[in-house]
């Protein structure tokens, strides 16, 4: 599906969400995931709701095919908790959506908050059972001693009704926040994992998982790293990654213990000691981890870069790609207002060719492995007539700033684009602002 | 003596100024160091990721002050919140309306809209 070779143009093609600039905390999107078609979209919020978005292909067999997706599914997945033994409210904010491998007509995901995994069922219904016996056609109770002739009821068609209900409640098995779920291979099982613990579950068994990472030291003043994220390999189900806050990403294989302490391979890029500063190890910590499709590489996304790694390279990364290296000169206020800490994703394409991660100022950036190009757009309102082609954008970190350049210093920082999805197969991307979903596609000329 | 430790004083400080130069890492440390001279040498630190750890910030209150204190005042008005909600703890003995009601407001996602 991908333009070969060439300058790849991206359109805008819609956006959701309201347009007006206050925006109520649970509005603000958490987490942007594609299924494993690409046919549907699932967003998640700090209000703890999911809707899911249906693609409607109008004429795909067409050069000039455009895709839209449209509401096929809201609900509320998490509501807010108080834990009275600790005194800690539990957010209702969905911090991950995983889709399964579709097996049925029906469609599953899992979400999860900071302490509870929930496995929805997202059906449809567009039949309705009709001619009952002993009820009229509105409900009413018929008096059976009326009925003279008996009828066989019929299904008849009905305008579709989408139902998603709670299949399964995954509780009580983690007592740090979770940042991560990742669905196995093997289509059975899955991990979840908080700052120090990751644990291993059946889809079928909510009251009980495993164990199998624990980095919580005996003594928690000794405590010098956290997880930041985990996934299982894509391919292999024995596999899976999890990243720290000390930049180390660390691959265990479940063969080779029950516990996964001891890793298998630890990949971590080796630093000049002279270059060493306050902000290294902050801007270092990995806020997301994502195998390949291929299962060959893993990509890691740190404060300001973004690393590709061949997994069979442990002792540094193969590729690297600066962000936003502009903002190195402001790490102080960045610092200091906190932003340092923002969890940036990433993504693949479809065929590994491209990688696409956010920014500040809602401004997202692609990297082309393949033809060594790379292009900085922009997520706004200005840009969003119907196909309009994305203009590329730059920012001049100071000095003489060219005409279309942005300064460094009227950069956003409220405006981030953290969540960002690459639809499986084709050129059509998500791409969240702090509450509106944009999506852009291709242009095929 | 003290000549001496002038001068290596003089000799790090140029040191520290060509390494700012050189990286604009360390010149951002040099001013964040300016601004918090009380910040310690390495974020890293446990108390740091203890702070990460607990995120969202515990609430206190404890149902037997609550209730000794309601008992005590039991013709007189409870006192109000303190203007900043952020520290509920100390003196003040918070009751249920100062701790703010979490629920969800079944409103729709604009997403949706």
């Amino acid at each position: 599906m991908a333009a070969p070779g060439g300058d790849m143009q991206w359109c805008f093609s819609q956006v959701k969400g309201a347009i007006d600039d206050d925006v109520a905390e649970a509005d603000i999107i958490s987490t942007v995931e594609f299924n494993h078609t690409g046919e549907l979209l699932a967003t998640g919020d700090k209000g703890g709701r999911v809707v899911i978005f249906q693609q409607e292909i109008e004429n795909k067999s067409l050069p000039q095919f455009r895709s839209e997706y449209n509401v096929y599914s809201t609900f509320q997945s998490h509501e807010p908790e108080f834990d009275y033994l600790k005194s800690l409210e539990i957010e209702e904010k969905i911090n991950k959506i995983r889709w399964l491998p579709q097996k049925n007509a029906a469609q599953f995901l899992l979400s999860t908050n900071d302490k509870t995994i929930k496995l929805w069922k997202i059906s449809e219904r567009d039949k309705r059972p009709d001619g009952y016996n002993l009820k009229e056609d509105d409900g009413r109770c018929k008096d059976p001693n009326s009925i003279t002739s008996l009828r066989v009821p019929v299904l008849i068609p009905m305008d579709l009704m989408v139902e998603a209900s709670p299949r399964r409640v995954f509780a009580n098995a983690h007592t740090y926040h979770i940042n991560s779920v990742s669905v196995n291979s093997d289509h059975e099982t899955y991990l979840s994992a908080d700052d120090l613990r990751i644990n291993l579950w059946h889809l079928e068994i909510t009251d009980r998982s495993f164990n199998i990472v624990d980095i919580k030291p005996a003594n928690m003043e000794e405590l010098t790293e956290v997880i930041t994220a985990a996934e299982f390999h894509p391919h292999q189900c024995n596999t899976f990654v999890y990243s720290s806050s000390k930049g180390i990403i660390r691959l265990c294989d479940m063969r080779e213990s029950a516990l996964c302490d001891r890793h298998t391979k630890l990949f971590e890029e080796p630093e000049d000691p002279s270059n060493r500063s306050f902000f290294s190890e902050i801007i270092s910590s990995i806020s997301d981890v994502k195998f390949s499709h291929s299962g060959r590489y893993m990509m890691t996304r740190d404060y300001l870069s973004v690393k590709i790694w061949d997994l069979n390279m442990e002792n540094r990364p193969v590729e690297t790609y600066q962000v936003h290296e502009y903002l190195r000169s402001k790490l102080c206020s960045l610092y200091e207002n906190d932003c340092i800490f923002d969890k940036f994703e990433c993504c693949w394409n479809g065929n590994d060719s491209v990688v696409m991660t956010g920014s500040y100022n809602n401004f997202f950036r692609m990297f082309d492995r393949s033809q060594r190009r790379d292009v900085m757009l922009e997520a706004s309102r200005e840009n969003s007539k119907p196909m309009q082609v994305l203009k590329p954008r730059k920012v001049c970190a100071g000095g003489k700033r060219k005409k279309d350049e942005i300064s460094v210093d009227s950069l956003d920082f409220n405006k981030k684009i953290l969540h960002t999805a690459w639809h499986p197969q084709d050129n059509i991307i998500a791409v969240a602002t702090t509450n509106n979903l944009y999506i852009f596609q291709d242009k095929i000329n | 003596m003290s000549e001496e430790n002038e001068e290596t004083k003089t000799s790090n400080e140029q040191q520290e100024m060509e390494e700012a130069v050189a990286s604009p890492e360390k010149a951002e440390e040099a001013k964040l160091k300016a601004r918090y001279p009380n910040l310690g040498a390495k974020p890293g630190g446990s108390d740091f990721l203890m702070k990460r750890l607990q995120k969202g910030g515990q609430k206190y209150f404890d149902s037997g002050d609550y209730n000794m204190a309601k008992a005590k005042m039991k013709n007189k008005q409870l006192p109000t919140a303190p203007a900043e909600k952020t520290e509920i703890t100390g003196g003040h003995i918070p009751t249920p309306q100062d701790l703010p009601h979490r629920k969800t407001s079944m409103v729709t996602s604009k997403l949706a809209g």
